[in-house]
């Protein structure tokens, strides 16, 4: 019934190949009563058993749409168009992309090239848009200390949106406007590689259309699923250790260089 | 035809660079006005050199107005040395109040309480306070020719106080060493150097020289064909190249990125509201951005 005007949507990004972490988000948003779900892009790097999360996300009609890693598997690309600038950084992030490439299937490869870009919607009265980096490039980054609430106004003007949600770092924030708290920008984080904070969960997003000043609420919700799984199978299909850590510690070990100071002051390594 | 004749020709068919719209904000909050006076500085900053001269409280304060306004994303402090000004932390705390700020410095004047007050600053406001030190070699050997007698110790102590404050900068070192040519020995010098002095995630960022101010009396300078062409720049270079999406305000007006405030001809005008606009890269030193993809952002 996609001409009715949800009540709530869950929303996430960043599966990273986490087919566990998926299944249990998929599980957690239905429960919560969510009409429709979601995915923000970046469904491949960092896990193990690329094929698996497809089904998972077509079986759920989850909306998906294009992240950087998505364009660059699809295209067969030589890397994930991160960005990342730090030597070490980037041999990680070459290590899960070789990785990916080699073990995604044609079909889903093809899937991959028609995924859109962009998803409008109207949630409580409000211009809701979702991006996958931003809405004006599909890898910038942006992290809570370094989106200032003046940008955030520049960007929901040139969007034409009340509220943006992106993904893309990996780490979940929300600021609303001083001015109008209706509006505001939202980072869902990712499902699939936990928030760098010392816990294992991972994270998405749920927005409910509320009668209140605020339009639209978000809750940002953990979800719990089997990690140790998770970390016995990523040995098996031999990726590095460092990764194996993040999934066991909560703490990221790799794509640390690319965090504004605030926020790597706060990482463990 | 004479030298001048040609360097004219060359720059008038310089490629032009799209504007992708105002990120980032340098401010030149202390001018060409430096405690030290490095032999490779690209501006030639200096104790006596006021060509552009502190920005007045005002002048900065009006500038972020502006800035909120246009929806700027992050905000960088230089000079010269920004911890010469005497209103330093209210500029600090006016920017923090509405952006991210780094502070480019020589670390020589992070004194205890200025390493302590920032540190507060850096735990205290919802954006991200990055300081950046440049150091220039491994040894007092081979930085202190380059940047003064002493100043190899003088720096790493600036830096260190900082650390002990909370917070850990980012040192620069532009690669004028042959011995930085290659970089990943390079990296491993200095990781090991600042692993030692107690910072146990070096944050290192590495910069090219620029062969103008004092840089292009000690090398050669840039030759005439070392200009940019039409038809040199990439798809989408806007986003790499800092100019497509920064500008530069100093106490002399505006200008397109902190490299050239000493070319005349590069200023913009007195407003930035005035500067968003596309620029020709027709500076030799664009082409050293071009071809190392170079930002001056951290
Ligand atoms: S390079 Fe930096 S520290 Fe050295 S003189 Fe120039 S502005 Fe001052
Ligand atoms: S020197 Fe570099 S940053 Fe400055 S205008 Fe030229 S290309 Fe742009
Ligand atoms: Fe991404």
């Amino acid at each position: 019934m996609s001409h009715l005007k949800p009540e709530r949507v869950a929303v996430f990004g960043g599966v990273y190949n986490n087919h566990l972490a998926l299944e249990a988000t998929l599980r957690d948003a239905h429960a919560q009563g969510a009409e429709r779900v979601y995915c923000l892009g970046d469904i491949g790097g960092f896990g193990p058993s690329p094929d698996k999360s497809f089904p998972l996300l077509r079986d759920a009609h989850v909306l998906t749409m294009m992240g950087n890693y998505d364009d660059s598997i699809g295209r067969g690309l030589d890397d994930c168009q991160c960005g990342y600038t730090d030597p070490r950084d980037n041999h990680f992030a070459q290590i899960s992309y070789d990785y990916t490439l080699k073990k995604t299937s044609d079909p889903n490869r093809a899937w991959l090239r028609t995924l859109p870009h962009a998803f409008r919607l109207e949630l409580g009265g409000r211009r809701v848009r979702f991006a996958h980096g931003s809405t004006r490039r599909i890898n910038e980054f942006l992290w809570a200390s370094t989106t200032p609430e003046p940008f955030i106004e520049r960007l929901l003007r040139d969007a034409d949106a009340d509220l943006i949600a992106v993904t893309h770092t990996g780490i979940p924030w929300e600021r609303r406007l001083q001015r109008d708290p209706a509006s505001g920008l939202l980072n869902v984080g990712a499902i699939g590689r936990p928030a760098n904070d010392g816990d294992t969960c991972v994270w998405y997003a749920l927005l409910t259309a509320t009668g209140g000043p605020l339009g639209v609420e978000v809750e940002l919700r953990p979800v719990r699923y089997d990690h140790h799984a998770l970390a016995v199978e990523m040995r098996q299909e031999g990726l590095p250790e460092e990764f194996v850590e993040t999934i066991l510690t909560g703490w990221w070990t790799t794509c640390l260089e690319i965090l504004p100071a605030r926020e790597r002051a706060a990482s463990r390594f | 035809m004479s030298q001048d004749l040609v360097d004219l020709a060359a720059r008038a068919n310089a490629p032009t660079l799209p504007f992708a719209g105002l990120d980032t904000l340098w401010l030149q909050v202390t001018g060409t006005l430096c405690n030290i006076a490095c032999r490779h500085c690209f501006i030639t900053c200096g104790p006596k050199n006021d060509s552009h001269p502190m920005m007045a409280r005002e002048h900065v304060l009006d500038t972020l107005d502006v800035a909120r306004r246009l929806g700027v994303r992050e905000y960088y402090f230089t000079g010269g040395e920004p911890f010469m000004h005497p209103h330093i932390f209210d500029l600090i705390d006016a920017t923090l109040q509405q952006g991210p700020l780094s502070i480019l410095t020589n670390g020589i004047l992070i004194t205890e309480d200025v390493a302590q007050r920032l540190g507060d600053l850096f735990r205290r406001g919802p954006y991200s306070l990055d300081l950046r030190v440049s150091l220039d070699g491994t040894t007092p050997e081979e930085n202190d020719p380059i940047r003064g007698k002493n100043t190899f110790h003088q720096i790493l102590a600036g830096g260190e106080r900082l650390l002990r404050a909370g917070i850990n900068p980012v040192w620069t070192v532009t690669t004028v060493h042959a011995a930085f040519d290659d970089r990943s020995e390079g990296y491993a010098r200095f990781r090991s150097l600042l692993e030692a002095r107690g910072f146990t995630r070096p944050r290192l960022k590495f910069i090219p020289p620029f062969l103008i101010g004092r840089e292009a009396r000690r090398s050669q300078g840039y030759a005439a064909d070392d200009l940019l062409q039409e038809g040199d720049l990439f798809e989408g270079e806007e986003h790499v190249l800092q100019c497509g999406s920064c500008r530069t305000v100093t106490a002399r007006g505006v200008y397109p990125c902190p490299i050239l405030i000493e070319a005349q001809d590069a200023r913009m005008g007195d407003h930035l509201e005035g500067a968003l606009h596309p620029i020709r890269l027709d500076h030799p030193a664009c082409a050293t951005c071009h071809q190392e993809g170079f930002s001056c952002r951290t």
